[in-house]
C-alpha cells in the first residue's frame, strides 16, 4: 500500500527560479530566501520520496482562456518545461507518474470531484520553482511528479473548503493504491503578494503568520476562510494560498488517523520580489 | 438576480472574474501568442502590424502600445498574461508590477525590501490611511 509521509509547502516566486538559474543564489538580496530551504534540500535527501504529488498554479501557460480546468490531473509519463515568454527555465523535465496518477484520477471522480485528466501539458514555475527550491540544480529530479494544477487565474478559484476535502479524497486514493510507494504532497504558491494595480507589492506579515499557524494547528477552521480575505488581506494573488489546503486536506491527523503532524521546518522571509515566502514541512505521525 | 462581487471594494485591484475575461478574451490570447520565439521577434519588428491581425478592441491596441498594464487590465487584461509582453520587453515581474503603482522602480523595489506596502489603510476602498 502506498502511503502519505509528509506534506511540504512553499511559495513559487519566478524570480526565484532567475535567480537560481541566473547562478545569484549568494547574492545578498538572495541569500535569506535560499537559506531557509538548506534544511530542506537535506531533509528530501534524506525522506527519498518515491513520488511526489505537486499542487500548483499553472499562469497562463499550459493553459489559455481557451481552456480553464478548476482542478487539472498530470497523468503523461512525461511533462516539457514551458517557454513562459523568457524562454523556458534551463531545468530538467519532469517525469510524470502515470499509473498512480491515473488510479487517483479514477479514484477521486468516483469522489465526487470532477477532475480534468491531462495527458499532454507544459509545466510552469508554479511547479519547477518548488522543485529547485527544495533540490537544487540536478541533472534529474529526484523522483518522478504528479502535477496537479488548481485555477487561481479566473476569478473564483475553487474555495479553502473544496480544496481541503479534496485533499482527503486524494489521500484515500493514494492509501488504496497497491505498490508500497511513499509519497509527499507539496501545496505551492502564496504567500501575500499583489502584482497587479495600484496596490501592487502588497505583503501582509500579520496574515501570512496566522495562516501558517492555523495551517499547522486548525486547518478545519482555516478552510473556511472565504476567499474575499484572502484577496483583501493577502492581495489579489494571495488566493494562491487556497492550495496549501489540499496538501494539508490530505496528512492523516485532519482524516481520523493519527496525531497532529511533527513540524520539521518553517520559514518565512520578505522579500522575493513581490512577494512573501513562506515554508512549512509537516511529517506525520 | 446578479452575482455578489464583495471584491469591488478593494482598492487599486481588479479581479479577473468572467465579466473581465470575456472583455479581455483576445487581448490576453494576443498575449498568449508571445510565447513563441517567432511570434516575440514578429511582434517587436511590427508592434502594429502584429496587434492588428488579433481582434482586440482599438483601446486594448493603443492600451498594450503604450504599455499601460493600468489600462489593459481595466480592459480584460489579466496580468499573467500580460506578463508575456513585459517578457518580450525583457522586463521582470518587479519591474511591471511596479510600473502600476505609480512609483519609479527604485522606490518600489526599496518598499518591498522594506517589508512590501502595508495593508493598514489599504484594504477598503476610501479607507482612512
Amino acid at each position: 500500500m502506498a502511503r502519505i509521509s509528509a506534506s511540504v509547502y512553499t511559495s513559487h516566486v519566478p524570480a526565484v527560479g532567475a535567480a537560481i538559474d541566473l547562478g545569484k543564489t549568494a547574492e545578498p538580496y538572495w541569500q535569506p530566501v535560499f537559506g531557509g530551504y538548506d534544511f530542506s534540500k537535506q531533509w528530501l535527501k534524506e525522506q527519498k520520496p518515491d513520488v511526489i504529488f505537486l499542487v500548483y498554479n499553472d499562469h497562463a501557460n499550459a493553459f489559455s482562456l481557451d481552456l480553464i480546468p478548476t482542478f487539472a490531473i498530470g497523468t503523461a509519463a512525461e511533462f516539457a518545461v514551458a517557454d513562459e515568454g523568457w524562454g523556458p527555465r534551463p531545468v530538467p523535465k519532469v517525469i510524470g507518474h502515470p499509473k498512480l496518477a491515473g488510479h487517483i484520477a479514477q479514484s477521486v471522480i468516483q469522489d465526487d470531484f470532477d477532475l480534468t485528466i491531462v495527458n499532454k501539458m507544459d509545466i510552469d514555475h508554479g511547479l519547477t520553482v518548488p522543485l529547485s527550491l527544495m533540490c537544487g540544480q540536478p541533472q534529474a529530479w529526484p523522483c518522478p511528479v504528479i502535477p496537479f494544477a488548481v485555477n487561481v487565474v479566473q476569478y473564483p478559484a475553487p474555495s479553502g473548503r473544496r480544496c481541503y476535502m479534496l485533499g482527503k479524497a486524494i489521500r484515500k486514493a493514494i492509501l488504496s493504491y497497491d505498490e508500497p510507494l511513499n509519497v509527499q504532497i507539496w501545496g505551492t504558491g502564496g504567500m501575500s503578494h499583489q502584482l497587479q494595480g495600484p496596490r501592487a507589492g502588497l505583503i501582509n506579515k500579520e496574515f501570512d503568520t496566522s495562516f501558517l499557524d492555523r495551517l499547522i494547528a486548525d486547518p478545519e477552521g482555516l478552510s473556511k476562510m472565504p476567499h474575499i480575505d484572502y484577496v483583501r488581506e493577502a492581495g489579489s494573488e494571495g488566493i494562491e494560498l487556497v492550495m496549501w489546503l489540499i496538501a494539508r486536506g490530505a496528512m492523516d491527523d485532519v482524516n481520523g488517523a493519527g496525531k497532529p503532524p511533527t513540524v520539521r521546518h518553517r520559514f518565512y522571509h520578505v522579500p522575493a520580489s513581490n512577494t512573501a515566502v513562506g515554508h512549512l514541512i509537516l511529517e506525520n505521525n | 438576480m446578479s452575482l455578489d462581487k464583495p471584491y469591488k471594494d478593494v482598492p487599486g485591484t481588479t479581479i479577473f472574474d468572467a465579466d473581465m475575461s470575456r472583455q479581455g478574451y483576445h487581448l490576453n490570447q494576443f498575449c498568449m501568442s508571445l510565447m513563441k520565439a517567432e511570434n516575440r521577434a514578429r511582434f517587436k519588428a511590427d508592434e502594429r502590424a502584429y496587434l492588428d491581425e488579433w481582434p482586440m478592441t482599438e483601446d486594448q491596441k493603443l492600451a498594450v502600445l503604450a504599455r499601460d498594464l493600468n489600462r489593459c487590465i481595466a480592459l480584460g487584461g489579466n496580468i499573467y498574461f500580460l506578463a508575456k509582453i513585459g517578457a518580450t520587453d525583457g522586463k521582470s515581474f518587479q519591474q511591471m508590477a511596479g510600473s502600476m503603482t505609480g512609483m519609479s522602480e527604485d522606490e518600489y523595489r526599496n518598499m518591498m525590501v522594506s517589508g512590501g506596502r502595508t495593508i493598514e489603510g489599504n484594504r477598503y476602498t476610501g479607507e482612512k490611511k
